[in-house]
């Protein structure tokens, strides 16, 4: 791989986070009590989440097909190769459901908010760092997938 | 009843997660999952993590630029510290093995109708509204 390469990466990565984080700041899921107000029964419910992951999803799915087209490499890179519902996924997806609904963040809001330096915003997403290196202590190998393969 | 301004901007704010979805697709070939981001800058021997830094950069730079445009979009949790440190800590785990978390497997996912990711996402909305329900009626830090 090039180092020109390595730069286009670089700078698109960047960008694409400056992106996402406007979307989640922009939407107020930077804001706890709003992702709790999705989550939470009892209380005064609040929809925001919902519409958030309508509009990223639909833009998404609707985009695909014209990156199918234009882009034909770049989308076969990025589709991880299908596995089958296991037992980590689901165990993951529920420790995970747990800790979100527990403190009203996820990974992306932890990390847009941190800078804006509110103490148990750094509280939380330093234990989301230490999560994840707790992961890679306890099932270490870095193969254990493919390298392209981010998620799902 | 719905604020109708409330729910556009929530659109707006969420295509605009979407098109930062295309952009890594279309451009590098990379799915937009922030725990598999973060989290394998971590990994021992890892030679890729110059664009997953920049990635998180990038968050943390929105959040920091839009912060005095928006404060009201900032604010802490209602929770009490004791239970935001172990959640971080389940959050951070349960991402990484469950591999996506809400933009991984709740956008990506979705979005390319993958099974697992519909599974996932079932499952951590489940245990989210479970979670976050009794602990506003246990703890309180209702929204």
């Amino acid at each position: 791989m090039s180092a020109r390469f390595d730069n286009r990466e670089v700078a698109v990565a960047l960008v694409a986070g400056l992106v996402f984080g406007a979307g989640l700041v922009i939407s107020s899921m930077t804001d706890p009590r709003v992702v709790i107000g999705f989550l939470d029964l009892t209380g005064d419910w609040n929809p925001a989440l919902g519409f958030v992951l309508m509009g990223a999803t639909g833009t998404h799915l609707l985009s695909r097909p014209l990156l199918k087209r234009f882009a034909p490499r770049a989308v076969a890179a990025g589709t991880p190769t299908k596995r089958p519902i296991d037992r980590p996924l689901l165990v993951g997806a529920a420790l995970f459901g747990a800790g979100w609904g527990m403190a009203g963040y996820c990974p992306g809001p932890a990390f847009t908010a941190v800078l804006p330096a509110l103490g148990t915003t750094l509280a939380f997403t330093a234990a989301l760092v230490g999560g994840m290196a707790g992961y890679q202590m306890l099932h270490g190998e870095p193969s254990l997938h493919e390298p392209r393969d981010e998620t799902c | 009843m719905i604020d109708l301004s409330v729910a556009l901007t929530a659109l707006g704010g969420g295509a605009l997660i979407g098109m930062s979805a295309n952009l890594m697709l279309g451009l590098s070939g990379r799915v937009a999952g922030i725990s598999g981001i973060a989290g394998r800058i971590l990994e021992p021997g890892r030679r890729d993590r110059a664009w997953r830094i920049a990635f998180v950069l990038g968050l943390a730079l929105a959040g920091l630029a839009l912060a005095p445009a928006l404060p009201e979009s900032f604010a802490e949790t209602p929770r009490p510290i004791w239970l935001v440190i172990p959640a971080g800590l389940l959050v951070g785990y349960g991402t990484r093995l469950g591999n996506g978390c809400t933009s991984g497997h709740g956008v990506c996912g979705m979005a390319r109708f993958s099974g697992r990711s519909y599974a996932a996402v079932g499952v951590f909305l489940g245990t989210a509204v479970v979670a976050a329900t009794l602990t506003s009626m246990l703890v309180g830090g209702a929204a």
